[in-house]
């Protein structure tokens, strides 16, 4: 028997997704270990549990931390212990890139915000119900800090859902968001048909039996470890406007750019999944959740003639035509951030995008393989010179074939239309955990 | 890197000591190139003394698997497999040569996962220093091979960089051709 889910003591952010419209994420440094501590002693008992987090909770506004390797060291965590942790998580995010793909004008030598340096220790994430919480959460925060010695924030970043506010998540490029995600055994939730089976508590929480049938070795103290997951963050600026000129350049119609862009992610701006609408959107099916997951590849489209092999959402998730899909399953979080370009506006060079974690309990099996195999190997599944043409890097010409009949088409040189602009591994701890961290005293949690 | 796609010209290349050109880390070490003779490595380790029978036993085992499930090891994306014994002294060895079409560091945790459905990790449990938590601890499992793995200083193909997905559509086209001529008779 599994144990059953500590949702009193697991951080909501990977548990619930809450229903905010804006939100905010501080980058912070301590310059001492107890003005770190000081500053999560006040903070513990605002961040959200898997217990007070509903969906019908009345919250308006959700808060999670999470740590990098030098900042549980910044509180006090010993060498001996951090040497516990995965080596992926103690060298970081900047350290791992070339990994990653994340190289050339994504490299951590050009990311924004100081996330690249050692001084960044902590991350505090806000999501609020609108804008105006979101910058009373703020200030509060501010006023906080400012009773407080030794603690700065590096950067920050403001995200805002985007318009027309009708309860669907888009992105820029004006694809339909937040479709599709697994769900965690031991929660109650029901998978939506073609969601696959639940995943094993322990492939996002550190504690729990994993998809391999037993639970995973804990990083110590166990105190510190139980309940956490690892985060990994993207800030993922997106170019719209060389996407949009791009559809335009390869098509004679808009109903071509459409279908292009279908193709570029195996949905369709509406979300309609390809697989069950090959040739025209079905605006109806993509937002439908009984509907919008219910395919597979193998049997339906083995070729790609509906979804290409190449496609964003087929690489992320090949569902049956890949091994062991139960062990690379990822929680996604985040939001946009930055103005929605207006359709037919010129390029305003603004920085735009998804600023995004992936929740997982290992991020070399995890996240490091969806970057590395899914998303840059140029001979995935037999492609032959191909990224993601979403998230893949595209410094280099890489291209993206559309299977066809008679004849397949292939888009040779796909220009970039994302750059990574910054990006951290961190490690979300337990509330327990955070209160160890905040006192560095295993005695007085008793 | 470049690769020569003319698969009806036999070409041979040299690799460096360290087994790459350039150093390009995967997530568990350094990544291999593709060479003519597609990527692959070979695995050398010491067994357990009186293990000998044990580790022949299981060719056998493994044959019989693959007649019963012909795919068993297609997620490894395989052209070859060679298992040797031999001697060095008075200690025995077992070579592990597998020749497939990814860098093995991409698609390692998949093939633990096989090894034990499959059962050739009883295998790898005969070799000395294996790493006993490597149920659990796929980086364990995978140290053990990186530090035994020995990279090729030469290596050619008759047919270079021909995918065995390739070879086999190849195939089963030469098939279809030559039922359709029978048909024609
Ligand atoms: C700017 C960059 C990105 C954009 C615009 C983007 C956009 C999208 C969209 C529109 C979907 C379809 C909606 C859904 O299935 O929920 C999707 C699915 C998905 N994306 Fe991304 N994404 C980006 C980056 C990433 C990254 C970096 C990862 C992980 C490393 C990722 C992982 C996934 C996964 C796992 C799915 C679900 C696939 C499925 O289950 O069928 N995405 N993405």
């Amino acid at each position: 028997m599994a144990a059953q889910l500590d949702l009193g003591d697991i951080q909501h952010f990977l548990l619930a997704r809450t229903p905010a419209l804006a939100a905010r994420y501080e980058f912070l440094s301590f310059e001492s270990v107890a003005a770190g501590r000081a500053w999560l002693a006040g903070l513990v008992p605002k961040v959200g549990t898997g217990q007070s987090v509903g969906t019908a909770s009345p919250d308006a506004r959700w808060v999670t931390i999470a740590f990098t390797c030098n900042g549980l060291r910044s509180l006090g965590v010993d060498d001996a212990a951090l040497a516990t942790f995965p080596e992926e998580f103690r060298h970081g995010m900047a350290a791992r890139a070339e990994i990653l793909g994340i190289v050339g004008d994504s490299g951590p030598d050009r990311w924004f915000g100081d996330l690249a340096s050692p001084a960044l220790h902590a991350i505090v994430i806000l999501f609020a119900r609108d804008a105006g919480e979101r910058d009373r959460c703020e200030r509060q925060h501010r006023e906080y800090l400012s009773t407080l010695a030794g603690v700065d924030v590096l950067s920050a970043l403001n995200l805002e859902a985007l318009p027309p506010f009708d309860g669907v998540a888009r992105e820029h490029f004006g694809y339909r968001d937040r479709l599709s995600q697994p769900v965690i055994a031991g929660t109650g939730e029901q998978p939506t048909p073609g969601s696959g089976s639940p995943v094993k508590a322990g492939e996002f929480f550190l504690g729990y039996e994993d998809e391999s049938g037993a639970p995973p070795p804990l990083p110590r103290p166990e105190l510190l470890s139980r309940n956490g997951s690892y985060l990994a963050y993207l800030r993922m600026e997106e170019h719209v406007g060389a996407f949009r000129a791009f559809l335009r350049r390869q098509s004679e119609t808009r109903d071509q750019q459409e279908l292009l862009a279908a193709k570029l992610m195996g949905r369709w701006r509406s979300g309609a999944p390809l697989v069950l609408s090959p040739d025209k959107d079905d605006p109806a099916l993509g937002g439908d959740l009984q509907r919008t997951n219910d395919f597979l590849y193998k049997e339906a489209d083995p070729h790609g003639y509906r979804c290409p092999i190449g496609a964003h959402i087929r690489r992320m998730n090949p569902r049956d035509t890949a091994e062991n899909m139960q062990r690379r399953k990822m929680i996604r979080r985040g939001g946009t951030y930055g103005p929605a370009l207006p359709e037919g506006a010129p390029d305003d060079g603004v920085e735009r995008g998804i600023a995004a974690f992936i929740g997982c309990s290992s991020l070399i099996r995890q996240f490091e393989f969806a970057m590395n195999v899914w998303v840059n190997d140029p001979t995935f599944k037999d492609l032959d010179n191909e990224r993601d043409p979403i998230v893949g890097n595209h410094d280099d010409p890489f291209d993206m074939t559309i299977p066809k009949r008679p004849i397949r088409k292939r888009l040779r040189g796909l220009p970039a239309f994302t750059t990574i602009r910054g990006g951290a591994y961190l490690f979300l701890p337990g509330i327990r955990a955070l209160r160890f961290l905040a006192s560095g005293n295993a005695e007085q949690l008793s | 890197m470049a690769t020569d796609n003319d698969s009806g010209k036999p070409k041979a290349l040299a690799i460096p000591k360290e087994g790459y050109f350039a150093l390009q880390q995967g997530r568990y070490g350094p990544t291999y190139p593709r060479t003519p003779a597609c990527h692959g490595f070979t695995i050398i380790a010491k067994i357990k003394p009186g293990t000998e029978e044990e580790i022949r036993a299981y060719g056998t085992r493994i044959e019989k698997t693959i007649e019963a499930n012909p795919h068993a090891l297609a997620p490894l994306q395989l052209h070859y497999l060679r298992w040797v014994l031999f001697d060095i002294g008075s200690d025995k060895y077992f070579m592990y040569q597998g020749i497939f079409d990814t860098d093995f560091d991409k698609y390692t945790e998949d093939a633990i996962e096989l090894f034990k459905a499959t059962g050739v990790n009883t295998i790898f449990e005969k070799l000395e220093g294996f790493p006993t938590d490597w149920k659990t601890s796929a980086p364990a499992f995978i140290k053990f091979v990186r530090e035994h793995q020995c990279p090729s200083f030469l290596e050619y193909g008759e047919y270079p960089y021909v995918s065995a997905g390739e070879i086999k559509k190849a195939l089963a086209l030469k098939q279809a051709f030559s039922s359709m001529l029978d048909h024609m008779q």
